[in-house]
């Protein structure tokens, strides 16, 4: 069974389309990025899993329970943790804690659990401190325990390391990933790529309300069909290339040649030779394979257009 | 299917947030109600009647003491969950497995406990000009649910309804209190102009406070049974436009 399914989900606000027909899913226990500009309804698309917003049509399922349907059931399988910095003002952090299990149905048999997290999220000593007055990255936290109070198998987490320091950062990191070891299904969105990237091993990228790709990271990154020759040329390289070569060539400092390459089409060798030919000397070479974020702009449209 | 528990801790997270800021809360209602009998039974004679056997004053504190239920009914629901849908801290509630009904339920059954409270501490307070007495406890029971209830439910709705505070203070004082104060909290409505006696029969919060001073002092200018049954019709109207938008979502879950 999938953590996730969905199936042609839309979302109209008025005129505007904020999701077009998504289909996705999720497979249990994946370290799932879902990517995609500001705007290209990735909110849209989690808040309808989570039951914050409404479908105009097409369903959403957690493990199994259609969030509409069997909303009671879908909520307990799910913690959300929001991007924004949402909190409640007249209690502390162990209050809060405590509110948000009694919400699922938990009292103090689940008090063991809260002070573990309240441990692995570093709030020990902030435990009876009013949530006024933590810091953000301390909110932060509060809102990462908030999400697993009820232990929920699947785990959304919408930019958690916004605005956070890279300290931080990195203590956040190690955490979600000993939850994805543990079993959960981490499903996050981030605008740092790269964080994407090393940590998650599925990915979907949205654009203007459409689901654009879905995949394994690895077979994503092996898609994109361009990569770089960087040559650093020597001072006494006098050329002119030919015009299938100059096609290629991309701007790049003085003293150097950049020169993008198909990855089938373009055998290295022979591109090789053919700059030698024309009078190209170089001192060193490197290759720059893509990452994901020359895919991301690729699909997105984000990035220079070559085609 | 239930979440008991769930509608539980909100229930009890709506009560603890009121009683933690509780001299906003239940002291400054019940200190401005105090005001209003020094000022009132310092102008108005004592000795006229108002009801058969009853005098201003013993007229005057059940009437407040509904006025002060109602008022704070509305201002906890409204107050409370508008802050929450601005913090963003609703979403907690949102996300839980808890069902609109257990929602609506939860916040209403709050402010019945702040208006009962405030009740309570006006009757109190009020000791120190006249003790009046509760002639039927179960009327008051039933009218103190039915009045504060209502109020909660309404107090929902603007909270549901409105988009920032200014709206939630429109509510509270083009509708709330024009409402309350022209229920007969001060007056005895046969005492107004033919055309207003007649209005005050459609301000449904004359019903709650005339029921409530029967329970009271055992007179009335109605039957209680009219006020009951029109106490029960407007409890059951506010819950029903409070569930419906609960339940379309309306400016909760987009």
């Amino acid at each position: 069974m999938n953590a996730i399914e969905v199936i042609d989900l839309k979302k109209n606000y008025g005129s505007l389309q904020a999701l077009t027909g998504v289909d996705l899913s999720i497979a249990e226990g994946a370290f799932f990025a879902l990517l995609g500009p500001n705007g290209a309804g990735k909110s849209t698309l989690i808040n309808i899993i989570a039951g914050l917003t409404r479908a105009s049509s097409g369903r959403a399922a957690i493990l199994g329970h259609d969030v509409r349907k069997e909303w009671r059931a879908s909520r307990y399988k799910l913690g959300v943790v929001p991007q924004e910095l949402a909190y409640d003002p007249f209690f502390t952090v162990r209050e809060m804690l405590t509110l948000q299990s009694g919400y699922f149905g938990l009292g103090r048999e689940n008090r063991p659990w809260l002070d573990e997290l309240l441990k692995a999220l570093g709030l020990e000593d902030k435990a009876d401190t009013s949530m006024n007055h933590l810091s953000g990255g301390m909110k932060r936290r509060v809102l990462i325990a908030q999400a697993l109070v009820h232990r929920p198998p699947v785990v959304i987490l919408d930019e958690p390391t916004a605005g956070v320091d890279v300290a931080l950062r990195e203590q956040l990191w190690s955490f979600i990933r000993s939850l994805n070891r543990k079993g959960h299904t981490i499903i996050l969105t981030t605008h740092y790529l790269e964080e994407a990237e090393n940590m998650c091993d599925e990915i979907a990228i949205l654009d203007r309300g459409r689901l654009v790709v879905s995949a394994a990271k690895d077979e994503l990154l092996s898609r994109y069909s361009w990569r770089q020759l960087r040559l650093q040329l020597l001072p006494e390289s006098r050329f002119k290339l030919p015009a299938d070569m100059a096609a290629k060539q991309e701007s790049a400092p003085k003293g150097e040649l950049l020169l993008r390459l198909h990855r089938e089409h373009d055998r290295i060798d022979e591109v090789l030779a053919a700059l030698e030919a024309t009078g190209v000397k170089f001192s060193d070479l490197r290759i720059h394979e893509p990452g994901l974020t020359e895919v991301y702009s690729e699909l997105t449209g984000g990035g220079e257009n070559h085609e | 299917m239930s979440n008991f528990y769930g509608f539980y801790t909100l229930l009890a997270r709506e009560i603890w947030r009121f009683l933690k800021v509780s001299i906003q809360t239940i002291l400054t209602p019940v200190i401005t109600v105090l005001l209003y009998l020094l000022i009132f039974s310092s102008v108005i004679s004592k000795s006229r009647q108002m009801l058969p056997g009853v005098d201003y004053l013993t007229f005057l504190i059940p009437g407040l003491m509904v006025m002060a239920m109602l008022q704070n009914a509305f201002a906890n629901s409204s107050s409370s969950l508008f802050q929450s849908r601005l913090n963003g801290n609703v979403i907690f509630v949102l996300l839980a497995p808890i069902s609109d009904f257990e929602i609506y339920a939860a916040f209403v059954g709050a402010a019945v406990v702040r208006g009962a409270l405030v009740g309570i501490g006006v009757w109190l307070a009020a000791l120190i000009f006249s003790m009046v007495p509760i002639k039927h406890p179960l009327y008051v029971f039933i009218f103190t649910i039915f009045s504060t209830s209502s109020l909660g439910a309404l107090g929902l709705v603007s909270a549901i309804i409105a988009d920032k505070w200014d709206h939630i203070s429109a509510f509270q004082n083009f509708i709330i209190v024009p409402f309350s104060f022209l229920s007969g909290v001060f007056f005895s409505i046969r005492d107004l102009p033919p055309f207003w006696e007649k209005a005050s029969y459609f301000n449904p919060f004359f019903y709650f406070v005339d029921g409530f001073r029967y329970s009271c002092l055992g007179v009335s200018e109605m039957t209680v049974g009219v006020s009951l049954k029109v106490s029960l019709l407007f409890f059951l109207l506010s819950s029903a436009w409070a569930l419906a938008l609960l339940w379309r979502g309306s400016n909760l879950r987009g």
